[in-house]
């Protein structure tokens, strides 16, 4: 996956100014793409599209059906903006919420029947964890997610790193852990919950 | 199981995804009518969202291209109040109407539209005409498919569907009459979540039009009984699930 400084990254740099999911500047773009502003429309994927397709690379795991599911994406942002409420959070929390939700459909519509699969996807997420983890060159953005799932038990980190990276259902992922589904469930929604709070310890 | 029958439970599983399509729906009624639910949705989700915002990678340089060519054609839904009216296509009767119809009419249900399609284009209010046009423009899209169903307490439904203009029409017969204040509702249906797609009357019968706004990704066309003024989710068990071919 490349992390390299792309032709446009610095909107994304202005982007994450002040806290990456909160910024007034892209708020107003795509309030502004909601009344047919193409302009603004340009400058909100110039900030946010490397962000789009390294999700969803990393949901479906295959960078030209990743491209496919950005642009699905970004069309749809531009379709859908006038559902935008500013009030109910930020902007880019609004597309990647919307993206992650179209490359977990990408990866449920192509992987039918994966379920013996998933043992497997267990072991390679734990080692690709750990691999990145130790990268030397993560962003900042990085390092203060990965610290925070790494504070977190393995109990609870694979359930939603299962989920949200290879977008399994609870059900899915409580037959890959062998735990029962109700224990998931609880254990996705404590996880989630420390992992909100430590990211808000952080910033 | 008692554990997974809690509605609150889900709350994470929903901020990542990992609903299965019913359980989905079920957990986002729950939402409607619960605000500390729906403040911790939004909590989590800003927690979730740095999972996702944690890597980046260089789009290929036409996606830009493509992407900004793409929205230039794209129509913006609109807000139902204060949204401008689309532009309509012209009237055009292409022969791919006539085979539509026919496939449509060889499936059951809507033949009475061909036979009633004088009569309407007759004597109508220039609303009807308008409705009208809309309806054959999408019968006459030549990627139009057409999926016929029985529905649960009577009648047929076909949904006429076009992925590239982003529309279908639903085309009823045989509708049992509502008594009460409600009326029938139609929704798409997309991974689990239902968009309000306009009402068919409560007096049942015969009834076609092209559904309010579009598409998109929806896999099927639910109808629902809906108090009078139809709901924003659904508050029944569909009595038809017409799913659309991608």
């Amino acid at each position: 996956m490349d992390r390299g400084a792309g032709p446009q990254r610095e909107g994304d740099t202005q982007g994450r100014r002040g806290g990456p999911a909160d910024d007034p500047g892209l708020d107003q773009l795509l309030v502004r793409a909601a009344d047919g502003d193409e302009q603004a429309f340009a400058e909100l994927y110039d900030a946010l599209a490397h962000t789009v397709l390294g999700l969803a690379c990393r949901v479906v795991g295959d960078k030209a059906q990743a491209e496919e599911v950005t642009q699905d994406v970004m069309v749809e942002v531009w379709r859908t903006a006038d559902r935008f409420r500013p009030a109910r959070g930020a902007a880019r929390n609004w597309v990647l919420t919307l993206a992650h939700r179209r490359a977990v459909d990408r990866v449920r519509s192509v992987t039918a029947g994966r379920v013996r699969e998933l043992r497997a996807a267990v072991m390679e997420q734990e080692r690709s964890f750990d691999t990145v983890a130790e990268e030397v060159e993560v962003r900042e953005e990085q390092r203060a997610v990965f610290r925070c799932l790494t504070q977190l038990a393995r109990e609870l980190r694979l359930p939603l790193v299962l989920a949200y990276y290879q977008g399994l259902t609870y059900a899915e992922v409580a037959e890959a852990l062998s735990t029962p589904t109700g224990t998931i469930k609880s254990r996705m929604r404590q996880g989630l919950r420390r992992l909100h709070d430590c990211m808000e310890a952080a910033s | 199981m008692n554990l997974t029958d809690d509605p609150h439970l889900a709350v994470g599983a929903y901020v990542l995804h990992a609903l299965p399509t019913g359980e989905e729906t079920d957990f986002e009624k729950h939402l409607a009518v619960c605000g500390p639910c729906r403040l911790e949705v939004d909590q989590l989700s800003s927690a979730a969202v740095r999972l996702g915002a944690a890597e980046t990678s260089t789009p290929s340089s036409d996606l830009r291209r493509r992407v900004l060519d793409q929205i230039a054609t794209v129509r913006q839904n609109r807000s139902v109040t204060g949204g401008s009216r689309r532009r309509r296509r012209r009237w055009s009767l292409k022969p791919a109407l006539a085979a539509s119809v026919a496939a449509a009419a060889a499936l059951g249900g809507v033949a009475w539209w061909q036979s009633s399609e004088a009569d309407t284009a007759r004597e109508q209010s220039a609303q009807d005409r308008a409705e009208y046009r809309r309806l054959a423009d999408v019968l006459a899209a030549p990627d139009a498919t057409i999926s016929a169903q029985e529905l649960t307490r009577g009648g047929t439904a076909s949904v006429v569907a076009s992925r590239a203009q982003g529309r279908s029409a639903l085309i009823a017969s045989g509708l049992p009459p509502l008594t009460g204040d409600r009326v029938y509702e139609l929704w798409y249906a997309e991974s689990g979540r239902y968009r309000p797609a306009g009402l068919l009357s409560s007096a049942g019968g015969r009834q076609a039009q092209v559904l309010d706004g579009r598409l998109d990704g929806a896999t099927a066309v639910c109808i629902t009984v809906e108090p009078a003024g139809g709901s924003t989710q659904p508050t029944t068990r569909p009595i038809g699930v017409i799913r659309v071919p991608s």
